[in-house]
């Protein structure tokens, strides 16, 4: 549905012969997997055992294994993802106070700082491994409607999928301005001219979107808009979910026990 | 500018996903349903711009454009801006589930009080009046980041690290040449006085989301504190590139198609 969002499985409502094919977790319940990956990442991060999280962390990845996530596209995420982390673990040996373990051109490195530093990287990959393979692989309107499912106000759900709606096509009206910008000799530099430049673009896209909301409205309400939307699909969870919901329960409970007893 | 998950203490956490969750249901309550297609694309082309890549020097900077949102969008910034993150954490994978309130409202409420800040001087009918007090806005903003700017400095020199030193004055004199070329292109007139106000607003908004930033960082911790003072320094180039870009995309609005600043109730 999305180039920008990322490549993503087809709907969840699969017929009977390519659900054996499709990996178990993309046919799983939305609601179901929405849930999990939302108390695993609250538990995960209440955890400061290394022990727990390291578990975690193999729990993420055995889960991206799991729901067979393209693998250049996953690394890549992962290295973008902890390239921003790199910052924040690279300066906390240092800055926190505790047994001096090793010096770098006369900084000194913290045990503490060290544990926490690995603390921290942990938790991130552990959340960002679970999250990719239990949502990452779900279209983004079918989040919408499990969102909806589990009581998230109707606005917000219709603004979410408004928005999911919309990015591609203003995505490729950006594309289309950066290819006429181009065709005109522009070249991005670090200078006033290319500020106002993209300032411009950015302003045009405004001024195109809320000419296309208006038509949007209209054809809307020529259809008998009232305020309201439909969501029609019911979801509905199987045994299979049950059990999965069930082991997902026991594994989280498992993980709290080893970080706390 | 994302926070990521682990490394937040959990009453931070708890703190920003309530003050989110409230800010998203007032501003929901506002809304009406007629104005919903129209949040929902203003949304989608912000998503898109904060693809948008800016070189800056040997790197480049992604676009925030949180002062440009929340002069359009007003109180619908909150909930916009609280779907982009969820889908930016979901399928890019930047940020996560449970710092997703605290990144929303580190960056919405910036976005707000540029709203209440620069809603009235852009529309102004009184010239003179609106002029005057951007006048006096850019003053107290510039000598509150010459402040910043020198408290960090001073920071920096009792631990003598030398490196951070230099970054952290390359970019405050980048940033005050930056806010005085602004002025400088305002006095000229080559910038609209509206125009002035979006540059105020782009760069506070960064100024701010930086600040709260390095609160909630450094609310989590003493280990934090350099991280939370790199963030503030990290940010005045961006503060610099987004109060320009603002600028000319507000310029371009009122010219072009003014009633955007009142699209949305």
């Amino acid at each position: 549905m999305t180039q920008v969002l990322g490549e993503v499985s087809r709907s969840w409502t699969l017929d009977k012969h390519q659900q054996t094919q499709e990996a178990f977790l993309q046919s799983l319940d939305p609601r179901v997997r929405l849930l999990v990956c939302v108390l695993f990442s609250c538990v995960v991060s209440a955890l400061h055992d290394m022990m727990a999280l390291t578990l975690a962390l193999g729990i993420g990845l055995g889960l991206s294994l799991f729901a067979r996530l393209p693998i250049w596209t996953t690394v890549r995420k992962v290295v973008v993802v902890d390239s921003f982390i790199l910052v924040l673990v690279l300066t906390l040996p240092f800055t926190m106070p505790g047994e001096v373990i090793f010096s770098f051109w006369g900084w000194e490195a913290s045990r503490e700082g060290l544990f926490r530093a690995a603390e921290v990287g942990l938790k991130a990959n552990a959340i960002l491994f679970s999250l990719m393979a239990l949502i990452g692989i779900m279209e983004p309107s079918v989040l919408g409607h499990a969102l909806y499912r589990l009581k998230i106000p109707i606005k917000l759900v219709h603004l979410f999928l408004f928005t999911v709606r919309y990015i591609d096509v203003f995505y490729k009206e950006y594309k289309t301005m950066r290819m006429a910008m181009k065709a005109r000799g522009f070249v991005p530099r670090t200078d006033l001219h290319t500020l106002r430049s993209i300032g411009y673009l950015v302003g045009m896209m405004l001024v195109r979107s809320l000419e296309r909301s208006d038509r949007i409205m209209e054809a809307m309400k020529c259809r008998g808009f009232d305020g309201r939307f439909y969501i029609l699909d019911t979801m509905k969870s199987g045994p299979r979910d049950r059990i999965f919901a069930v082991v997902s329960a026991v594994t989280l409970l498992g993980l709290l026990a080893v970080g706390y007893l | 500018m994302h926070i990521v998950d682990g490394a937040l203490s959990n009453p931070v956490l708890i703190g920003g996903g309530l003050l989110a969750a409230s800010g998203v249901a007032y501003s929901l309550k506002k809304l009406e349903p007629e104005d919903l297609p129209r949040v929902g694309v203003l949304s989608a082309v912000f998503f898109v711009a904060s693809l948008i890549h800016v070189p800056l020097g040997f790197s480049s900077v992604h676009l925030i454009l949180n002062g440009l949102l929340g002069i359009i969008l007003g109180w619908a910034a909150f909930p916009a801006l609280a779907v982009a993150l969820l889908l930016q954490a979901v399928f890019f994978g930047f940020g996560g589930l449970t710092v997703l309130g605290v990144n929303a409202v580190n960056i919405a409420v910036p976005a707000l009080l540029v709203y209440f800040l620069c809603r009235w001087g852009l529309s102004a009918e009184k010239h003179l009046l609106a002029k005057r007090v951007a006048d006096g806005l850019f003053l107290v903003f510039f000598l509150i980041t010459i402040w910043a700017g020198f408290a960090l400095y001073q920071l920096y020199q009792v631990e003598g690290g030398s490196w951070s030193v230099t970054v952290n004055s390359v970019s405050l004199i980048l940033f005050s040449g930056v806010m005085a070329y602004g002025y400088f292109l305002y006095r000229r007139g080559i910038l609209s006085v509206a125009g002035f106000w979006g540059f105020l607003g782009g760069s506070l908004s960064i100024f701010l989301t930086a600040v709260m930033v390095a609160i909630s960082l450094a609310l989590s911790g003493e280990e934090f504190g350099k991280a939370a003072e790199f963030v503030i320094v990290a940010h005045f180039p961006v503060m610099a590139v987004e109060g320009l870009l603002t600028a000319a995309t507000i310029q371009l609005i009122t010219k072009v198609k003014p009633e955007l600043l009142h699209a949305v109730r």
